[in-house]
């Protein structure tokens, strides 16, 4: 049982990473919430194994599955179903502004890059003047 | 006085639920606001002195004993921090309700900052690891949230990527949780903290790796960083403040929690850490350098200082995290008096870009005096408390005979000094490079509000004051290491008495 649920953990958080990696931001959604679950089935199997459902009167103590996994798994389930639903809400505001639904480069990294590039234009401009200024001095 | 424990969280989110009922009224939304702030700040001060007066203080929630229920605990450590932030939460509000922007605009602004509140004191309370995921979501989805407010396309764009990252990283806390829950069979630190030795080495080392790694995406840790200068400076200014001076040291601080108070001192990863603060350091400064955009180049700084607080931290020594957390202090005011500086340029001169502006010492000589402190500050230069604290780190270093990271925490406080500078020479010397900024200077529509100067001058005042505390601040920044390093007198007053006999006995059956 709980190997079967460790290959399932295990599944969810590789195909989830490959999800994330992509550049379109419908499946990086999707790989989120993928590894999101993964990471849940992980906390849920964490406790102590089989056991019949924590409540207290219907069995004995010692037959009881660890009910402190089950609390925080339901904790950070609600939190992971939050944040996925203002996630969904931030992809479809940015699907209204740009009909487009790949993740964009930053603005100001590409404006960086360029001021880089102009930087070395004018490097290898200057050098190729000196090596002109050096050859006009052989002669 | 333990009581007092729980109210920098419960306040702060009283305060935000009243204000959603309260969100027609503009100025009852702010009276709450202003409320749960200030009194968030008498609470903390009263628990810096109580815990001082070395008494830890321990509430467990709801009365559950160790470790059904959850604990909040707060040592020098946590009260430090609480005063710190709750000092810059307020401030930064008042500035935000100056500037008019987001704050006016939108409803859910003051409710929201007051999540945020109580989810950064929330972290530095919280003595159970599960607890300290679920104060790291309240502060991050109000985060969020604050990031894309406008809802223009840059927000989006970086919200986009700041939201995601910080969502892999939670599932990585998660991850990390399940498996040190499988091992240990608790998530409460104290109870931790007498468990994880029992663990093998490799094990250990593991879940050390694994903390690190998800609370460094939270700090900016090299190489998990890309993601806070790119969103940060696209926060409305005021907001940037708090996320620049406040999230980036919780992240820190849950970094030194956990690496003193969880590992003994053979699974702690002190050279691994040497190294990353080295490479924080220098990436930081060099990217900061290469920015045209003065928020921008701020952020990339606040990158470059985590690496200091981290090198305190990983020297492991008493000398050491006294400088970090001297640093923690000290960068947390600084920085956000700077965010705050530049947000007052952006308004003057209509622009924060390095090459369309300048010549603001003329125009506006108390923002020059304003930036200058700070900047003086950060980059180090005597007396201010920049020198104190990588005096400090610096010694520490020295003591341990740690060259190579020494020689670079130098060489990047002489970078910094270059970024600083080169921010006043092309903001506040020299001529406006665009004549449309010139005219706006000259307007009358460019009048920076009184209340957002004022804020910031509060703040940077703060700044100074830190100069003539430093001594004092100092000696309970040793003090503070001192418990960091003996975890065993946190463990005790967490745990109680009564407790060890009764794992005693639970072993037994």
């Amino acid at each position: 049982m709980s190997v079967l649920l460790a290959f399932a953990a295990a599944f969810l958080f590789a195909s989830g990473t490959y999800l994330l990696l992509q550049r379109r931001l419908s499946r990086i959604l999707i790989g989120v919430g993928l590894i999101g679950h993964g990471s849940n089935l992980v906390l849920l199997t964490s406790g102590t194994g089989r056991g019949v459902a924590p409540i207290i009167g219907t069995a004995d103590p010692s037959e009881f599955a660890d009910p402190v996994p089950q609390a925080l798994a339901l904790t950070s389930i609600v939190i992971t179903f939050g944040v996925t639903a203002f996630l969904l809400a931030l992809g479809y505001r940015s699907w209204r502004i740009t009909h487009d639904d790949v993740v964009e480069d930053d603005v100001e990294d590409r404006y960086i890059g360029r001021r880089a590039e102009a930087d070395q234009v004018v490097e290898e401009e200057e050098l190729a003047e000196r090596e002109q200024a050096v050859e006009e001095d052989r002669r | 006085m333990n009581s007092l424990v729980a109210l920098p969280v419960i306040l702060p989110l009283l305060g935000a639920a009243l204000g959603v009922i309260a969100a027609p009224y503009r100025w009852v939304q702010r009276a709450l606001a202003l409320t749960a702030l200030a009194a968030n700040v008498v609470i903390s001060i009263l628990l810096f002195i109580e815990v001082d007066g070395d008494e830890m203080l321990v509430m467990q929630a709801g009365g559950w004993k160790v470790p059904l229920g959850i604990t909040l605990a707060v040592d020098r450590l946590s009260a430090v921090m609480l005063v710190v932030s709750s000092l810059m939460m307020i401030s930064v509000l008042v500035y935000a309700i100056g500037q008019g922007a987001e704050e006016s605009r939108f409803a859910a602004f003051n409710p929201i900052y007051l999540v945020l509140a109580a989810g950064v004191s929330a972290s530095f309370v919280t003595g159970d690891l599960f607890n300290l995921f679920v104060a790291f979501e309240m502060m991050l989805v109000a985060s969020y949230v604050l990031l894309t407010l406008g809802g223009r396309p840059g927000q989006v764009r970086s919200g986009m990527s700041y939201v995601v990252i910080s969502l892999v990283a939670s599932t990585f806390f998660i991850t990390a949780l399940a498996l040190i829950y499988s091992a240990t069979g608790t998530v409460n630190m104290a109870e931790l903290s007498q468990r994880i030795p029992e663990l093998s080495s490799g094990v250990r080392v593991g879940f050390s790796l694994l903390l690190i790694l998800v609370f460094g995406i939270k700090a900016g840790l090299f190489p998990l960083f890309f993601w806070l200068p790119d969103s940060y400076p696209t926060a409305p200014g005021a907001i940037t403040a708090v996320f620049a001076g406040l999230l980036t040291k919780v992240g820190v601080y849950a970094i030194i929690r956990s690496q003193t108070l969880l590992f003994p001192p053979d699974a702690q990863q002190g050279s691994f850490l040497l190294v990353l603060a080295g490479l924080t350091m220098v990436v930081g400064v060099l990217g900061a350098l290469a920015q045209d955009d003065m928020r921008r180049m701020l952020s990339f700084h606040i990158i470059s200082h985590i690496g200091y607080m981290i090198f305190g931290l990983a020297l492991f020594t008493l000398a050491g995290i006294a400088g970090a957390v001297f640093y923690v202090v000290h960068h947390i005011v600084v920085k956000t008096a700077l965010f705050l500086v530049a947000g007052l340029v952006e308004r003057r001169a209509g622009s924060d870009r390095l090459s369309r502006i300048g010549g603001l010492v003329r125009s506006a000589p108390m923002i020059a005096v304003l930036f200058a402190l700070p900047a003086l500050s950060i980059a180090g230069l005597p007396p201010f408390s920049g020198f104190v604290g990588k005096f400090a780190l610096v010694g520490a270093g020295i003591e341990s005979d740690e060259w190579p990271i020494v020689a670079v925490s130098l060489l990047v406080s002489l970078l910094t000094m270059y970024v600083m500078v080169r921010i006043w020479s092309r903001v506040f010397w020299g001529e406006p490079g665009d004549p449309a900024i010139a005219e706006w200077i000259e307007s009358d529509e460019s009048r920076v509000p009184r209340l957002m100067t004022g804020a910031t001058t509060v703040v940077v005042a703060m700044s100074v004051a830190l100069i003539v505390f430093a001594g004092p601040l100092y000696d309970y920044a040793r003090r503070t290491a001192e418990d960091l390093l003996a975890p065993d007198r946190y463990v005790e007053t967490v745990l109680g008495d009564d407790h060890s006999d009764e794992t005693a006995k639970g072993d037994d059956g």
